[in-house]
């Protein structure tokens, strides 16, 4: 059983660092322009704890834990819908020299 | 659904987060961006959705639909200049929603299979406090800065005796707590847990405060991340674990770029108490020295009468609501066969990239936006430079006072243009606190007053 779980562990570690260095890579690719963006959607997508809340609140039985999941999936959606919507709005502002002087 | 697939369909939504951030490379791409986000975030629900232990579907439909709700009624409502705020109120849910899944997980650990109540493996509950203890943190620092953004509490600094030696204790604490909780997992350990590291996510942004803001934004951000994958780990979750890692280095990243746009370690700014007490640094009093003052037509006079332009934005800018207007104003300085361009520095407002946002906003095209390093060898062959909101930022102090705060910071070179049009509300400093000596020079004409009234007004000369 500890040699089991400490299996997961390592490979949790492994996923984490790589990730860690896409994340690296990835950000540094981000024009300075749309940093705000950024925060739009890494805020959205960090609510991937949903799915925790989810598991939390899936149980038919009422008990802490399922409040606490569903306390839980509210928060998490405000923050996604927020943060997608929130992101989109900023995006569809970006636009080139074309498009406005056709607007004009 | 077997274990297998939930894995395939979680590595699927990671690569579309992925691709989310890639998407933010271009312009053009970031749109597409954002709905690879979305997609992500369907799949990574609905798959959940689909676990047998799942069947709860109305309670948790309810609670997506109430919070979708308002998520999508205050994204469609806020002004992009509260943006800052809105952030930092997100980065407060993300914070405290990992508290309540790790709370979860603590009282019912047989629904994400990590044991039975009292008797969670030892490895889980270090990642469950330690979780719980980044997403506390995140709650609290969040909730201040957006107080502190929003103007509810004082945006300044606050610094007392002793503050970093009481938060290392606090700090230190916590971790005597978590060692605690991983023998005993009492519940009123872990919930001293949470509400300790909401104390110290307070005190760590009490001290950090104006032209900093920008740096705590991204730093919270930075944190939330790391929140997910406390959870992520606790959990055995790939998907919580590299969106966490993705979220958090970008974070990092931020606020290493905000910091090294004010010449500052990151290490000092969290410390905190920049620009606070100190009040005029600079060693020659300038009190007595003469500035020139203009009105709104002396400066349409000198726009119309330059063959290049190039307009600095500033938090200023922001507060004024002054972005339709001074986009008026290049409009019509364009007409005049006059080229303009918008120079950006990288701690510009509030948070990363607000200035662009503001500016996209009143639609101005991306390509007049430029960045500091692109448009710097500009500012000698440029005529007039027409400084809004933003003062320390063009600040040659920066360059040649060794004593001043700001000694290092890179700057916006306007001094290097013919002329130099400042519109500020008044001759106050900055938020360096430190005095700009650009206004005192010949080259120089202060425009005294509210910006956006100041750009209609040069609108009007104009016409």
């Amino acid at each position: 059983m500890e040699a089991h779980t400490s299996e997961i562990f390592v490979i949790g570690l492994t996923v984490f660092f790589l990730a860690c260095i896409i994340g690296y890579y990835v950000v540094w690719s981000v024009t300075p322009a749309l940093h705000s963006p950024l925060m739009g959607v890494t805020n959205a997508i960090s609510s991937v704890i949903i799915v925790g809340a989810i598991l939390a609140a899936g149980p038919l039985d009422n008990d802490i834990s399922k409040i606490f999941g569903l306390i839980g999936v509210f928060l998490a959606s405000i923050n996604i819908f927020g943060g997608f919507i929130v992101t989109y709005r900023m995006l569809s502002m970006f636009k080139k020299k074309s498009k406005q002087n056709n607007q004009d | 659904m077997s274990n297998n697939i939930v894995a395939i369909l979680y590595l699927i939504s990671a690569l579309l987060f992925i691709l989310a951030l890639r998407g933010l490379s271009h312009p053009e791409s970031s749109r597409l961006g954002n709905i690879f986000g979305i997609v992500g975030m369907l799949i990574a629900i609905i798959t959940t959705l689909m676990f047998k232990s799942v069947l709860s579907y109305f309670e948790i439909g309810a609670a997506i639909l109430a919070g979708g709700a308002i998520g999508t009624f205050i994204a469609l409502r806020i002004e992009m200049t509260a943006l800052p705020q809105l952030v930092a109120a997100f980065h407060s849910l993300v914070g405290i929603a990992a508290v309540f899944v790790a709370g979860a997980a603590f009282y019912d650990p047989a629904s994400f299979n990590i044991g039975e109540f009292g008797s969670i493996g030892k490895s889980s509950l270090i990642e469950m406090s330690i979780g719980t203890f980044i997403g506390a943190i995140t709650f609290s620092g969040s909730v201040l800065a957006f107080g502190k953004l929003q103007g509810t509490v004082s945006g300044k600094p606050i610094v007392f005796k002793f503050q970093h030696f009481l938060n290392s204790i606090i700090f230190l604490f916590i971790i005597f707590l978590i060692a605690i909780f991983v023998f005993n997992q009492s519940p009123t350990v872990f919930w001293s847990i949470v509400l300790i590291s909401i104390l110290l996510g307070f005190l760590v942004v009490i001290p950090i405060g104006g032209a900093d803001m920008p740096v705590v934004v991204s730093m919270l951000n930075s944190y939330s991340g790391w929140a997910a994958c406390g959870i992520g780990f606790t959990l055995s979750n790939n998907l919580l674990i590299i969106t966490g890692a993705l979220v958090g280095s970008s974070g990092a990243i931020l606020s290493y770029i905000m910091s090294k746009g004010m010449n500052r370690s990151i290490i000092s700014v969290v410390l905190g108490g920049f620009g606070g007490e100190q009040t005029n640094i600079s060693s020659n009093d300038n009190s007595d020295k003469i500035i020139k003052q203009g009105n709104a037509e002396d400066a349409a006079y000198i726009l119309k009468n330059a063959d290049s332009v190039i307009i600095v934005p500033g938090y200023g800018m922001a507060v004024a609501q002054a972005q339709h207007s001074l986009r008026e104003m290049g409009d019509i300085l364009k007409k005049n066969g006059i080229s303009v361009k918008y120079a950006i520095h990288p701690v510009a407002g509030r948070m990363p990239g607000h200035m662009n946002v503001l500016l996209a906003e009143a639609n101005v095209p991306y390509e007049e936006v430029l960045e500091l390093e692109e448009i710097n060898h500009d500012f000698p062959i440029t005529e007039v430079s027409f400084v809004i909101g933003a003062n320390d930022v063009t600040n040659p102090a920066a360059k040649t006072d060794e004593q001043s705060p700001i000694y290092g910071m890179p700057i916006l070179d306007v001094e290097k243009s013919q002329t130099v049009l400042f519109v500020k509300r008044s001759m106050a400093t900055g938020y360096s606190g430190v005095d700009n000596e650009l206004f005192y020079r010949d080259n120089t004409t202060m425009l005294f007053g509210d910006a956006k009234k100041m750009c209609e007004n040069i609108v009007k000369s104009l016409n």
